[in-house]
């Protein structure tokens, strides 16, 4: 088994997640793309885990934090954006600008 | 001479035996420290005590007054004399000393002070209610007497000196109490320039004598007389002279006589307590402290002569001036003048005793006089006789006190001046036989005539105050009763002040005033004699009928009858013989003009220059500072720091753009930059 498929696979999500990021206007878009960019994380952690033979699994261990705190992120964010679109109409970051000087 | 069965003791009269006093002769340095710490009360807390302070100045007086006549008493039963001294400094073989003497003289004056001075502040809480310095007038009062206790207390001429100047002090402050007018500052101006000129001689005096003794002490100075030092012999006749010249500016002697006249400025207690117990007496009671340095052939006795023709001069002619006065408070200073010039007298002509008897007796009627002056210029708001008259009905107790006062002073028998003025008549006559020569006799004629003299201008004021149409605008009123009472009081001891001593028969005074530790050497009568006594009552008598007769009847031309002029005599008392207009015209002006021009110019071109040139130092050294050190300087760095910061916060503040996704590349672009700053530099 090539750990190196599993990382470029793995970069190949972050890259995805990265563009999702920079270029989506649409606030939940950029969610899904953050969430893409921690899959491929975890997909690093466990695969190495894998490799190393690591006897107290500790990249599992991690990822299965990774998967917590995402999950946890993904709860505020969308609670955020629910709100921003109820207040606003619309969830395009384009328009929110609210933090300028 | 008239002189003729007069029986006179030896030369040297001692008491039987002198003590020293106990506790109470101990402790007389309160006397005068009462009324000063008490002075210093009145300026702190007077104004918040229920009498505003007025409480706090009888107080002192009442008990300079009891602790006075308690020593008097005393002094009465067994001759005191005691002396007390504490050193305060000492300057090369000189020492500066405290001391309190308690001797028959001064004792005599405790008790004259106190007993005028506690009348006299009785009467001035009536006379200065409502008063808008009512506090401080009983402040500088309470100075005033405790001055003259300073002064009477002194067992050293350096003490007396500081009495001196203090009664001068407080006399300046009180003559000028009322100083809205100028006038009144000019008197109290007057009084004492006046009193410091004859001061000089005071203090040449006792530099003289001090210096020459070794010691400023009364005792030793009378010791080294009475041991007849030969250096002081020398010295003594200039010695005499310039204490003499100090003693005439106080008891306002000829012709030092301007100020007293002009001191009736002040109000009327002042007047009174200044011409009876403080100041004026303060120069005669000077020539009886040091009168055995006067009394003995080998030291002043020539001064002796200067000062029986000063007085002389002074007894008549002052008394001659209180004729032709309108001002009821003036004729009255004039007679004080002319009354200190019987007292120098009678201490020219070598009459201890008989000098101060005087002062003793006058204290007491000349106060009352005063205090009835001012019960009837507070009955009618003026000074002025030409506004009085009639006043015998509406003001009766001022009527008969007056009256009472007014026949004491003329001498009549048998009131306290009649006593006193006897024995200076007696005196000069002995002194006219033993030694005093054709001075001594001419000057008894002299004070004969000025005891006319007395009569008549007291006969005047009377008629022109009490009697005739009242003449005034106000309506007279008696005065209240704290101004009666001490009247009242006075009169009593003005009428039976005089038998203390009657020759002959009770010597007590003289006895009181011989408890001194060294002989006096001086003459008094042993018996009255009678010639001299029926010729000097004749004289008063007549007096007062010449004054009955010229200002008694007709009340209407009273006024008219009051400007008979006398050619040439008249025009000549009216100017007070030109002395006021020659000091003006020889002393005053060209002195004033000249000082207040060279003051003037010293003014604008030298202390003026001095300090517009700082001035300037101060303005140019300040624009230097503050244009550049503080302006270019601290101002130019705290300005760029804050330029500095608010420019980076300008441009640093437009990064923040508020837009996500701008701060998510930065963070992407920065990780990327890291990575491959990594790959570079490893």
């Amino acid at each position: 088994m090539l750990v190196s498929q599993f990382l470029v696979l793995a970069a190949l999500l972050f890259s995805i997640g990265v563009y999702g990021v920079l270029v989506r206007r649409n606030a939940v878009l950029v969610l899904l793309s953050i969430e893409l960019m921690l899959t491929a994380v975890s997909i690093n952690l466990v695969a190495f885990g894998a490799y190393l033979q690591d006897t107290l699994l500790s990249g599992q261990v991690f990822a299965l934090f990774v998967i917590t705190i995402a999950a946890a992120e993904v709860g505020i964010g969308l609670a955020i954006v629910v709100m921003i679109f109820r207040n606003r109409s619309s969830a395009n970051l384009d328009e929110l600008d609210l933090m300028r000087w | 001479m008239i002189a003729g069965f007069i029986a006179y003791a030896g030369e040297i009269h001692e008491p039987a035996h002198l003590v020293d006093g106990g506790v109470l002769a101990q402790y007389a340095w309160l006397i005068p420290l009462v009324p000063l710490v008490l002075m210093f009360a009145i300026v702190f807390f007077g104004k918040r005590l229920p009498y505003k302070g007025w409480e706090l100045a009888e107080a002192s007086m009442l008990f300079v007054a009891i602790y006075g006549v308690a020593l008097l008493v005393m002094n009465a039963n067994e001759g005191i004399t005691h002396e007390g001294s504490i050193e305060i400094a000492r300057i090369g073989s000189y020492t500066i000393e405290w001391g309190w003497v308690v001797d028959g003289l001064s004792i005599m004056m405790y008790a004259v002070v106190g007993v005028v001075g506690l009348a006299v502040f009785t009467y001035a809480k009536g006379y200065m209610e409502g008063d808008s310095r009512y506090t401080w007038f009983f402040a500088a009062f309470t100075l005033f007497a405790g001055a003259m206790l300073v002064l009477v207390s002194s067992a050293n001429m350096i003490q007396l000196l500081v009495g001196w100047e203090l009664v001068g002090l407080a006399s300046y402050l009180l003559i000028g109490h009322y100083w809205e007018d100028h006038s009144n500052n000019a008197a109290a101006i007057k009084a004492f320039l006046t009193n410091k000129i004859a001061d000089v001689g005071l203090v040449i005096g006792v530099i003289i004598v001090g210096v020459t003794v070794g010691s400023f002490r009364f005792g030793d100075i009378l010791s080294a007389v009475s041991a007849g030092d030969s250096a002081l012999a020398q010295v003594a006749f200039w010695a005499g002279l310039a204490l003499f010249i100090g003693a005439m500016g106080k008891s306002a002697q000829f012709p030092f006589h301007v100020w007293l006249p002009d001191a009736m400025a002040g109000p009327t207690p002042v007047s009174s307590l200044m011409h009876a117990a403080t100041m004026v007496t303060a120069g005669v009671y000077l020539l009886g402290r040091m009168f055995p340095f006067y009394q003995s052939d080998l030291f002043a006795a020539d001064v002796k002569t200067w000062i029986i023709i000063i007085g002389s001069i002074t007894l008549f002619a002052m008394g001659l001036l209180a004729l032709v006065q309108d001002d009821l408070k003036r004729v009255l200073a004039y007679s004080t003048v002319s009354q200190l010039g019987y007292m120098t007298v009678a201490m020219g002509a070598g009459a201890y005793t008989a000098g101060l008897f005087h002062l003793f007796t006058h204290a007491f009627f000349k106060g009352l006089l005063f205090l009835c002056a001012g019960s009837v210029i507070h009955a009618v708001h003026s000074n002025n006789m030409s506004d009085m008259g009639g006043l015998r009905k509406p003001m009766p107790w001022t009527y008969r006190t007056f009256l009472a006062g007014s026949l004491a002073l003329a001498g009549i028998f048998p009131l306290a001046g009649f006593w006193s003025k006897d024995e200076i008549l007696a005196s000069i006559s002995y002194d006219a036989g033993h030694g005093g020569g054709a001075i001594a006799s001419v000057v008894l004629w002299i004070a004969i005539a000025g005891a006319f003299v007395t009569a008549f201008y007291m006969a005047r004021a009377v008629y022109l105050t009490f009697f005739g149409e009242y003449q005034g605008q106000a309506h007279p009123h008696e005065s209240p009763r704290v101004m009666t009472y001490p009247m009242i009081g006075l009169a009593g001891l003005s009428i039976v002040g005089g038998f203390v001593n009657v020759p002959g028969l009770f010597t007590g005074f003289t006895e009181w005033l011989a408890a001194r530790p060294l002989p006096m050497g001086d003459h008094h009568a042993e018996s009255i004699d009678f010639a001299l006594a029926a010729t000097g009552l004749l004289v008063a008598l007549a007096g007062i009928a010449a004054g009955t007769r010229v200002w008694r009847r007709d009340a209407a031309t009273q006024r008219e009858r009051d400007r008979f002029r006398v050619p040439l005599l008249y025009p000549l008392l009216e100017h007070r013989y030109f002395v006021d207009d020659l000091y003006r015209v020889a002393l005053t002006d060209p002195i004033k003009g000249p000082v207040a021009r060279f003051i003037d110019w010293t003014n604008t071109y030298v202390i003026d220059a001095v300090v517009n040139a700082f001035g300037a130092v101060a303005k140019g050294l300040a624009r230097v500072v503050y244009g550049g050190f503080d302006q270019r300087g601290i101002d130019f760095v705290v300005n760029a720091v804050a330029g500095g910061t608010n420019e980076a916060g300008e441009m640093l503040r437009r990064t923040t753009t508020g837009r996500v996704q701008q701060y998510a590349g930065a963070l992407f672009g920065g990780a990327v930059l890291l990575v491959v700053g990594l790959l570079i530099f490893t």
